[in-house]
């Protein structure tokens, strides 16, 4: 048996019994790390002293029954723009290059609640603002599926980090696609829940109204355990929910008899790749065959989502990142006339392209003036969309539809147009808007061999339905880890 | 184009932003912008009269509870980060002449 290659619930279960020590477990990630990431570049930091360290502690309270979750024990990977205590966060940005918090999220406080054993964070564009992780100040991660092509993004690096066998879950923030397209794109499984689900405390914030944290894992199994471990009401986040059906193992079950699929027309049409077009429709048959009613229907005003968006999370961004200034943390630049000059120089030293762009729109959409026109039109256009998904919800328990309209593209090819890079968001982004749960699971690969993810999006508090969906389909085919993944060494 | 961004706009933004763009990132923000712009303008085809903006997705009230200090004081780890630090405080440049 290789470790590696075994999942987050598979390994807890063999840690539980004592058939492997969880500083064995440890190890045996670090390894891998070391062995590809080299290459793949899915970590900005490696804390193996640390991770070691916690490894040994987390074994003692096993073994003493103080901890006897699923997870216990079992090593995680975390996004870089998940705050975690005197460990470097950088956000994948120079402004933020040498950053130690003295906090943890709650999201990972959660699973370190559940004996999460944290081996490092994970690369991801600079303030999740990009699709491909080529955005970030540290380099590039490359997919494990093939090195030349992007992991998607921004949790680019968790997803590669997944794939790549260098953990066995990670978490990922998701606002406008940002956990659903790069598992896609990395063959990997990734939840985005209802927004509210999970804490954004020490979460470096992009766009506040959309950002929600969530698992990735190999299968649904693990990403439902996860999402089960990190759910929790927490008065530190003013949008944060008291729910009370955060049991989502309990929705693993392959049942999907009599279960209302649909199918939106507008996913299926211009822009979608012919083969993962095929990939999705064959899963959709797959359902089908197993009991679930599916059909097509039109969900309406999809091509509104990405400028409302736009607007939106460019806004929010504006007004969230004033606060790198360079008085209290991260990079201060070296010359300087007065405060002002200081904030400006600090902070246009300190951003990245994307980053910049995405400010200036924001600031302006906000500016008097424009702010009717712009910044309300897009809520206007928000509540739209919300509410296209609550008539589409009164007939379908889940909708299907593709992750992303292709596999992931080659390095380098995306950056040189932004617009462009924004269209591939089309599937995703609306989920964000109307605060709805969705989820990636992997449904084939297309003819270069790049994975192929199938969405699920559920209504608001249906992540169970969206997950009992997820999981049936899953039963009908196998997890394919990349050839990089099984790599021995170096 | 549609929208054509001027040098008194961007300028404006770049205060408002607090970014200082060099003349070429100038021109290159301008044209980004306003092809952005041009395209956040397809929102316009929708007739939104009558609908409320919707900031957020759930019913969200202010949430109010007593102020009371719950932290304890973590000035010096928090310094720790600071660019520069002076007697336990943090050190900018003279705000006031």
């Amino acid at each position: 048996m290789d470790i590696r290659n075994l999942t987050a619930l598979e390994l807890g279960k063999k840690i539980k019994t004592g058939e492997i020590g969880v500083v064995e477990a440890t190890k045996a990630a670090l390894e891998q790390i070391q062995a590809v990431d080299e290459t793949v570049n899915a970590f900005v930091t490696v804390d193996e002293a640390g991770a070691l360290r916690r490894a040994e502690e987390v074994q003692k309270q096993i073994d003493e029954g103080s901890l006897t979750g699923a997870l216990a024990g079992v090593p995680a990977a975390i996004k870089d723009n998940l705050c975690t205590k005197d460990l470097l966060t950088t956000c994948s940005s120079k402004i933020l290059y040498n950053f130690k918090p003295t906090y943890t999220a709650e999201a990972v406080r959660n699973l370190e609640r559940a004996g999460a054993v944290l081996l490092g964070k994970t690369n991801m564009d600079e303030f999740a603002m990009g699709s491909t992780t080529e955005t970030s100040a540290f380099g590039v991660t490359r997919n494990p599926w093939n090195t030349a092509h992007v992991p998607g993004g921004s949790s680019g690096g968790s997803c590669a980090a997944v794939a790549a066998n260098e953990c066995f879950y990670a978490l990922g923030s998701d606002t406008g696609g940002s956990i659903r397209q790069p598992s896609s794109f990395c063959g990997v499984t990734g939840i985005k829940p209802t927004y509210g689900t999970v804490s954004r405390y020490g979460l470096i914030a992009y766009g506040s109204s959309l950002d929600q944290i969530g698992p990735v894992a190999k299968d649904v199994s693990d990403c439902a355990a996860v999402l089960e471990a990190i759910s929790s009401y927490d008065r530190k986040d003013s949008t944060s929910l008291k729910r009370e059906d955060c049991d989502f193992t309990s929705a693993l079950v392959d049942d999907v008899q009599g279960m209302r699929i649909g199918i939106p027309r507008d996913y299926l049409g211009e822009g979608l790749d012919e083969e993962v077009k095929a990939a999705v429709l064959a899963a959709a048959k797959a359902l089908a065959a197993k009991g679930a009613v599916v059909e097509e229907f039109d969900l309406s005003l999809v091509e509104y989502a990405i400028p409302a968006y736009y607007v939106i999370a460019a806004a929010e961004a504006s007004s969230n990142l004033a606060r790198f200034d360079g008085v209290k943390y991260g990079y201060r630049t070296e010359e300087y006339e007065g405060l002002h000059n200081m904030y400006k120089k600090s902070r246009s030293e300190g951003f990245g392209e994307e980053v910049k762009r995405r400010i200036m729109l924001g600031s302006f959409v906000l500016s008097s003036g424009y702010y009717d026109a712009y910044y309300l039109k897009a809520l206007r256009t928000k509540a739209l969309i919300k509410q296209a998904f609550d008539e589409a919800f009164e007939k379908y328990d889940v909708i299907l539809g593709p992750a992303a309209p292709t596999t992931a593209p080659k390095l380098g090819e995306s950056l040189s147009d932004p617009l462009k890079m924004y269209l591939g968001d089309i599937y995703t982004i609306s989920v964000n808007l109307a605060g709805l749960p969705g989820m990636t699971v992997p449904c084939g690969k297309d003819s270069k061999g790049l994975p192929i993810g199938l969405q699920m999006i559920g209504d608001c508090f249906q992540e169970k339905k969206m997950i009992r969906a997820g999981y049936s389909f899953e039963c009908t085919r196998k997890y394919e880890a990349p050839e990089l993944a099984e790599r021995r060494g170096k | 184009m549609a929208n054509v961004i001027s040098d008194e706009t961007i300028e404006y933004v770049g205060i408002l932003a607090k970014l200082e763009l060099s003349g070429e990132e100038r021109e290159q923000a301008k044209k980004d912008m306003g092809r952005m712009l041009d395209y956040i303008d397809k929102l316009n085809e929708l007739d939104t009269t009558g609908v409320e903006p919707m900031s957020h997705v759930f019913p969200v009230n202010n949430v109010f509870r007593e102020d009371v200090v719950e932290n304890g004081d973590d000035r010096k780890n928090m310094l720790k980060n600071a660019p520069e630090q002076k007697d336990g405080m943090y050190v900018v440049p003279i705000t006031v002449e």
